[in-house]
């Protein structure tokens, strides 16, 4: 059990959760390196700046809880415990990958660490959560589901039908927003007439909270009591993280829609940064903190070099697992 | 006994959650038996946790049962009118339908979504399309749609047991049909069309309530010495061109009919695997019936004179004989 006051968190924790930052971070820097390169297909979308939210909430979860995210999920699965090696691969498009390269950066689904997918429609994920949490608590199992989406989701009606039916049945379901202020290209003052995405729960009765998601520690503490509220059958929760993707919507975003004093702004806010002020003022030596970087970021390094170098899919197999195999004609249409 | 197509749907449902714990029925007003009472009595043997009532909201309800299709528990989903899939269209065709093969082999999406199409007693242009030709479109998806009560009750059984996205679509003509069931009778297996009656002269390839035209249309032109051969196909997608091909290639004609409307309809893909796969049997060129390209209208002599049936079959076979 994971202490909800930030100072009682202990050394170990802190250090784990710094090495993970620090893991997101390089992971993404590297699928920018890699896709810059002209090795990564299609268009992958970093989450760089936003690792917090990730890392805060995941620390909370067991390998059964259920994890659902958006296009914007490598953080989020590296956070729930999947081997970096193979998340590599699979957005490389290799063998290797967690889904033998069929799903990519867009689709990563872990099944071994509870990770039920990513998913590339805005909000297409929220219902899919759901769903898993109606399973758990049909079967009265413990496990939680939890869902990663950005604020923009919020435009989408499958957020409102979701959070009724998810308020309505008091589903085990943890819905967490990344609300890092646009839709894409679209600042959040001109896609939404509401400015923060807990005022959504209110009318379900939901509980739901606004913080600030490039503090690890405040969102450790928020998402320590919301889990344990969703886990106590007490049914969904809304948690809003306010934070700041660093990085375009896409690799190779011009970005012309934000201005520099606004990114430069947020960079002053890096959540990494963050822990590490507040690690050194709790005593642990700057050799330490920075070690643990860099061993973090060398293992990440590592995966990626390997990955590199893995096999890359048999065209032959292209028409497997469209079906069950029960079913007859399969690859008839 | 006979039973209606209502009174037997509900028997399958009834004996797959007697015999599955982990299967449940979900959609708007089935605890109360839904819009056609199909699920009458359910709720309260089952419990209303296993059949349980939703809100209008197709998009949220098609990804609850697809999420939780990924956990292991099966549900049977009811969209009450094919018209409304059109609201659950992202969770049908961008999730569940893919699951199995984004994940490379993971996860996959046991659910079965019953819904309901077909033009009849002035439903009007938004509760009678007859809208398959959408998902065959889409891989990962099986359609199936049965054309009596007794074809029902085994193609819905096996499609909750198949472990597949299934659109299970019943017309709503058929509702009132009845039939005897032949206890003790083997499921019949997805994906496998049925030759419902042997001939030598043409091959009638329909589904659905159009089946029934076709038998018509056979009765008909066997009057006049025309031995047509019926193949329903039961599934839709994937497409069993095997049974397709054995038939074209004993009567090389072949008729396709169907209710939806004819422009890229299941029609159009069933005449181009023809004319490329059996261009050498065919006698003449394959023809379709199938709706005009118009919505369907309200009051009931224009719904008439838009809903293509047997006289359509008939005079297509003649054009092909002639």
């Amino acid at each position: 059990m994971i202490p909800l006051n930030p100072e009682q968190v202990s050394r170990e924790a802190l250090l784990d959760m710094y090495r993970m930052l620090w893991r997101i971070r390089t992971f993404e820097d590297q699928v920018r390196r890699l896709a810059a390169a002209g090795e990564v297909p299609g268009f992958p979308h970093l989450s760089t700046g936003q690792e917090a939210v990730a890392v805060g909430v995941c620390a909370h979860l067991s390998q059964q809880d259920l994890l659902f995210t958006s296009h914007r999920g490598h953080g989020h699965v590296l956070a729930k415990g999947s081997d970096i090696e193979a998340m590599f691969a699979e957005i490389l498009g290799r063998e290797t990958g967690l889904c033998r390269g069929r799903g990519g950066s867009m689709h990563l689904v872990d099944v071994a660490h509870g990770v039920l997918g990513a998913t590339g429609v805005v909000a297409g994920n929220l219902s899919l959560a759901a769903g898993a949490a109606w399973a758990m608590q049909a079967r009265s199992v413990k496990h939680i589901s939890v869902v990663f989406f950005g604020d923009g989701a919020t435009g989408a009606g499958a957020f409102h039908e979701t959070l009724n039916l998810a308020a309505l049945w008091k589903l085990p379901v943890f819905f967490v927003c990344e609300n890092n202020g646009y839709a894409e290209f679209t600042s959040r003052e001109e896609h939404s007439k509401v400015a923060f995405v807990r005022r959504f729960a209110e009318p379900y009765e939901m509980p739901a909270a606004t913080i600030d998601g490039n503090d690890v520690l405040a969102v450790l503490a928020a998402a320590g009591e919301a889990i344990g509220n969703v886990r106590s059958g007490a049914g969904p929760y809304l948690l809003e993280c306010m934070t700041y993707r660093m990085a375009g919507h896409f690799v190779g975003d011009p970005q012309h829609y934000r201005s520099k004093e606004e990114i430069a702004a947020w960079h002053a806010k890096d959540p990494i940064e963050r822990l590490k002020r507040h690690i050194q003022q709790s005593g642990i030596a700057a050799s330490e903190l920075d070690s643990a970087g860099e061993s973090a970021r060398q293992e990440v390094q590592r995966a990626a070099d390997r990955a590199r170098g893995a096999p890359r899919p048999n065209p032959a197999d292209v028409l497997a697992d469209v079906y069950s195999a029960k079913c007859l004609n399969a690859t008839a249409g | 006994m006979s039973q209606t197509f209502i009174e037997i749907v509900r028997r399958a449902l009834d004996e797959e959650l007697a015999r599955d714990p982990a299967l449940h029925l979900l959609g708007e007003d089935v605890a109360a038996g839904g819009a056609f009472g199909i699920t009458r009595g359910l709720a309260q043997k089952f419990g209303a946790q296993r059949v349980r009532n939703t809100p209008i909201s197709e998009a949220a309800i098609a990804g609850l049962a697809t999420g939780a299709a990924l956990c292991g528990l099966h549900a049977v989903l009811e969209i009450m009118f094919i018209d409304f899939a059109t609201l659950a269209m992202d969770t049908l065709v961008n999730q569940s339908a893919k699951y199995r093969y984004m994940s490379g082999g993971q996860l996959a999406v046991p659910m079965v979504v019953r819904t309901q199409s077909g033009a009849a007693g002035g439903a009007a242009a938004q509760h009678s399309q007859s809208l398959e030709a959408w998902f065959v479109h889409v891989p990962g998806l099986i359609v199936v749609a049965p054309s009596s009560p007794a074809e029902a009750y085994g193609l819905l059984k096996s499609a909750i047991r198949l472990g597949d996205p299934v659109l299970f679509i019943e017309h709503k003509r058929l509702y009132t049909m009845k039939e005897s069931l032949v206890e003790g009778a083997e499921l019949p297996q997805i994906g496998r069309a049925h030759v419902v009656r042997a001939g030598e002269d043409v091959t009638l390839i329909a589904y659905s309530a159009m089946l029934t035209c076709a038998r018509d249309a056979a009765e008909l032109l066997a009057r006049d010495g025309i031995s047509a051969e019926i193949i329903d196909l039961r599934t839709l997608a994937p497409l069993d061109m095997v049974t397709i091909a054995e038939s074209v290639t004993k009567t090389h004609r072949a008729v396709i009919a169907h209710e939806a409307v004819r422009n890229a309809g299941l029609g159009a893909e069933i005449a181009a695997r023809i004319g490329s796969d059996l261009f050498d049997e065919l006698d003449a060129p394959v023809m379709r019936v199938g709706c005009p390209f118009a919505p369907i209208p309200f009051a009931p002599e224009l719904e008439q004179a838009l809903l293509p049936g047997t006289v359509d079959i008939v005079r297509a076979v003649r054009s092909l004989l002639n």
